[in-house]
């Protein structure tokens, strides 16, 4: 215990001094994220200043091993430093899919040399990926997948399409699930391949969603060639990897929008309600309906904590990810129609810098994808009463 | 601390689980007393069992002769009674007046009788049918070297065979707990049964004399020592409620797997799993919750009490849903007395009114907010 406290000591000390002021104020939204990739954008050197202090120290990856680039992090060591991030309210130094999703498996199927070669880029950002999972065809139906990968001797030639790639226009590299063997049973004929989304043959062309935004591309793929050693995991296998790694992003998309949010809503939503004679938020069915959700964003807050707890000391199931996906998005889904209520006719303009371009209604239909994207609610619920209840049937 | 149980709680909760499930069955113990219409509606051998585990002494002080365990713990012991439905004097007896004794006089006169199993104490504080420990009216006056307690009380849970009633009153400097023994003169008890069987007394203070040295803690100091009594039943509360939950999850999805109708087993079909999934996250979310509080409660936390309320009132809900879709699962069956699952949705609906409802709990939540 004295270790630890010496390292919550140090690690205070250490943030006071590398964390930049205005890297201590909530993000406003998504532009003020750190992406990191080979041509970055940076919204001010104080973002550059963080994300490298943070990654000159492993920290970016605070649990990854050091030879690739982690901090050789314990858990007990990986909870302080975020204990003592969230208290000086420090923004994530960088935010990626290939920390997030690539990175997990890599670790656990990657071969030493792929380790070696994409861990550490990932942990100090100099590379941005995207994930080409979802097809025209294949949404729920993940595995019925139709990307051809065809083996042609000294390398691969992908050719086929995806949908839903989140900042594909924006990537410098896609993780990617192709049908190896066409005639294999649907789940036995996928493998897991890495490409350069600057390889000829590659494009993309972003989707404009309900929201005015376009975070998701449709990415074609006309007779990409990819060098061989770039397949992780067994070949034909890919479903085994692709599985692993929808349950570490069913984990990110989980805390999505709630994570980082320490308060209550109905704090945040108060004042520009209004109060009552006695100091209660005024509209009493909206304050009712607040609390009910505040008591649920708590309880599912500590559900997170021990979540995690349970995932680093090996205990969790592996089907709990998508109970946490199912219930974190939902409860985020409330959590906007919420806000939305509150916000009332001022919540509903959508460019005037008065309501800074319709962030909150264009918040509010982002959200709604939290419970399609990764595996719809519907799909989490069937995996929980598959593999957790152990109910009968398909 | 990490948010699960350590080695030696998971200890305790095996102990505690072939316990319950041995000796705290819903067969030897609900429906025995239940069905020979016992005035206690508990029996008084298991207390003395659980007495010689230890486990009425498990918040009490090691130099006291308990355990010196924490609310974790406690909410352990909890889930299993859930479980199993087992009528017990351990949340109001084990927890919450335990909790009101801890470092006050009184501890020497009570406590050694709640050690052996002997004793059952029980609190007295709602006065209307529903919980509301701010608007507690009842009058204490001084009078001589002590005071007189004129006021009513019910949902004194097992307040019919208690020895000793913690009764909240108002005296002219403030709130003020008092250790009524339940032989005091003027003291008339209702021993009232409810739905779930068990026994809430309704009781009439008329002029009811007490020493001074009846006062728990000091006299208008009571609000913080409730609280802290209140805290420690809801959050005991929040386990029973999971453990009660769980079982009845449990026992509805081993039904599903079980029960064929159209040729096939009616867990198959996705609008039943669905629901049951949905209702094992509400629960995981529950039980979280409570672990949570307890935690909190144990560290001396200032944010101990928001946690105790979200606990109370998740908990609440996510049981209330497992009873609801219990039944509702189990169809025609679900109805009759010889099934056990009605008996869970019972004492749901009791466990939620106990201490405070979800509605309760989730504007205490919101007023500690500050909205």
């Amino acid at each position: 215990m004295a270790d630890l406290d010496d390292f919550r000591r140090e690690t205070r000390l250490w943030l006071e001094a590398s964390c930049p002021a205005e890297m201590r104020e909530p993000m406003r939204d998504e532009t003020d994220a750190c992406w990191g990739g080979r041509k970055p954008t940076f919204k001010n050197d104080a973002q550059k200043a963080w994300m490298d202090a943070m990654a000159g120290r492993g920290w970016t990856v605070p649990d990854w091993p050091v030879e690739y680039g982690g901090g050789g992090l314990s858990p007990a060591e990986t909870k302080i430093l975020k204990q003592e991030m969230a208290a000086i309210g420090a923004r994530n130094p960088l935010m990626s899919f290939g920390i997030s999703m690539l990175g997990p498996a890599l670790l656990k199927y990657g071969t030493e040399e792929q380790k070696k070669r994409f861990l550490p880029e990932i942990a100090r950002g100099e590379i941005r990926w995207c994930q080409g999972y979802s097809e025209p065809g294949a949404g729920s139906d993940l595995a019925s997948l139709q990307t051809k990968c065809e083996d042609k001797g000294d390398h691969w030639l992908v050719n086929g399409q995806k949908v839903w790639t989140s900042y594909a226009d924006k990537a410098d590299w896609i993780f990617c699930l192709v049908r190896t063997d066409p005639e294999a049973p649907k789940h036995k004929g996928i493998s897991f391949i890495l490409f350069d989304m600057a390889s000829p043959g590659v494009s993309t062309r972003p989707i404009l969603l309900i929201s005015g935004n376009s975070p998701f591309c449709e990415t074609f793929f006309d007779d990409v060639r990819v060098p061989k050693d770039q397949v992780v995991g067994e070949l034909n296998k890919g479903w085994d990897v692709a599985k692993y790694l929808l349950g570490h992003e069913r984990e990110m998309i989980s805390g999505m929008g709630l994570g980082g949010q320490t308060g209550s809503l109905g704090e945040a939503l108060v004042e520009q309600i209004g109060r009552d004679s006695e100091g209660r938020l005024a509209d009493p069915i909206l304050r009712a309906d607040i609390a009910r959700f505040d008591v649920d964003a708590m309880a599912f807050r500590a559900m997170s904590e021990r979540f995690i707890d349970e995932l680093k000391a090996g205990m969790a199931h592996p089907a709990q990810p998508s109970m946490m996906k199912y219930a974190g998005t939902e409860l985020n889904k409330t959590r906007h129609e919420l806000v939305m209520a509150a916000g009332g006719s001022n919540a509903l303009e959508w460019e005037s810098d008065r309501s800074r371009k319709g962030k909150a209604a264009r918040e509010w239909l982002r959200t709604k994808a939290n419970s399609i994207e990764g595996g719809t609610s519907e799909v989490q619920l069937g995996i929980v009463a598959k593999h957790i209840l152990q109910l009968p049937g398909t | 601390m990490p948010l699960y149980l350590t080695e030696d709680q998971v200890m305790l909760r095996d102990t505690a689980r072939d316990f319950m499930a041995a000796e705290g069955s819903i067969a030897s113990q609900l429906r025995k007393y239940r069905d020979m219409d016992c005035k206690d509606g508990f029996g008084h051998a298991l207390w003395k069992q659980m007495a010689e585990l230890g486990l009425t002494g498990i918040l009490v002080d090691e130099a006291d002769g308990g355990l010196g365990l924490g609310h974790v713990e406690a909410g352990i012991v909890l889930e299993e009674i859930g479980r199993n439905l087992t009528p017990s004097p351990f949340l109001v007896t084990a927890v919450a007046v335990v909790e009101a004794l801890r470092g006050t006089g009184q501890r020497t006169r009570w406590l050694p009788g709640i050690l052996a199993g002997e004793t059952v104490a029980s609190l007295a504080v709602d006065e209307g049918p529903k919980h509301r420990p701010e608007a507690i009216e009842m009058r204490a006056e001084r009078s001589g070297n002590g005071f007189r307690l004129n006021g009513r009380k019910q949902f004194v849970v097992q307040g019919a065979s208690a020895d000793l009633i913690v009764t909240a009153a108002r005296t002219n400097e403030g709130l003020t707990l008092f250790a009524v023994d339940k032989d005091s003169k003027g003291l008339e008890i209702e021993g009232v049964r409810l739905a779930d069987s068990s026994i809430g007394a309704r009781i009439d203070y008329r002029d009811v004399e007490v020493d001074a040295d009846a006062v728990i803690g000091e006299v208008g100091e009571g609000e913080a020592v409730l609280r802290r009594v209140l805290d420690a039943g809801r959050a005991g509360a929040a386990s029973e409620m999971v453990g009660l939950g769980s079982q009845a999850m449990t026992m509805t999805v081993d039904y599903l797997k079980q029960r064929k109708q159209f040729g096939k087993l009616i867990g198959e079909f996705q609008s039943l799993q669905h629901r049951a999934s949905h209702l094992y996250s509400e629960l995981e979310i529950a039980r979280s919750a409570a672990i949570k509080a307890q935690q909190l409660l144990d560290e001396g936390s200032d944010d101990a009490e928001a946690m105790v309320s979200v606990a109370k009132a998740k908990a609440g809900r996510a049981s209330t849903l497992a009873v609801q879709e219990g039944v509702q699962m189990h169809g025609g069956i679900g109805m009759t007395d010889e099934y056990d699952i009605g008996l869970y949705m019972k004492r749901d609906r009791v466990l939620n009114e106990l201490f405070g409802d979800p509605a309760y709990h989730a504007d205490k939540l919101a007023r500690m907010k500050g909205y």
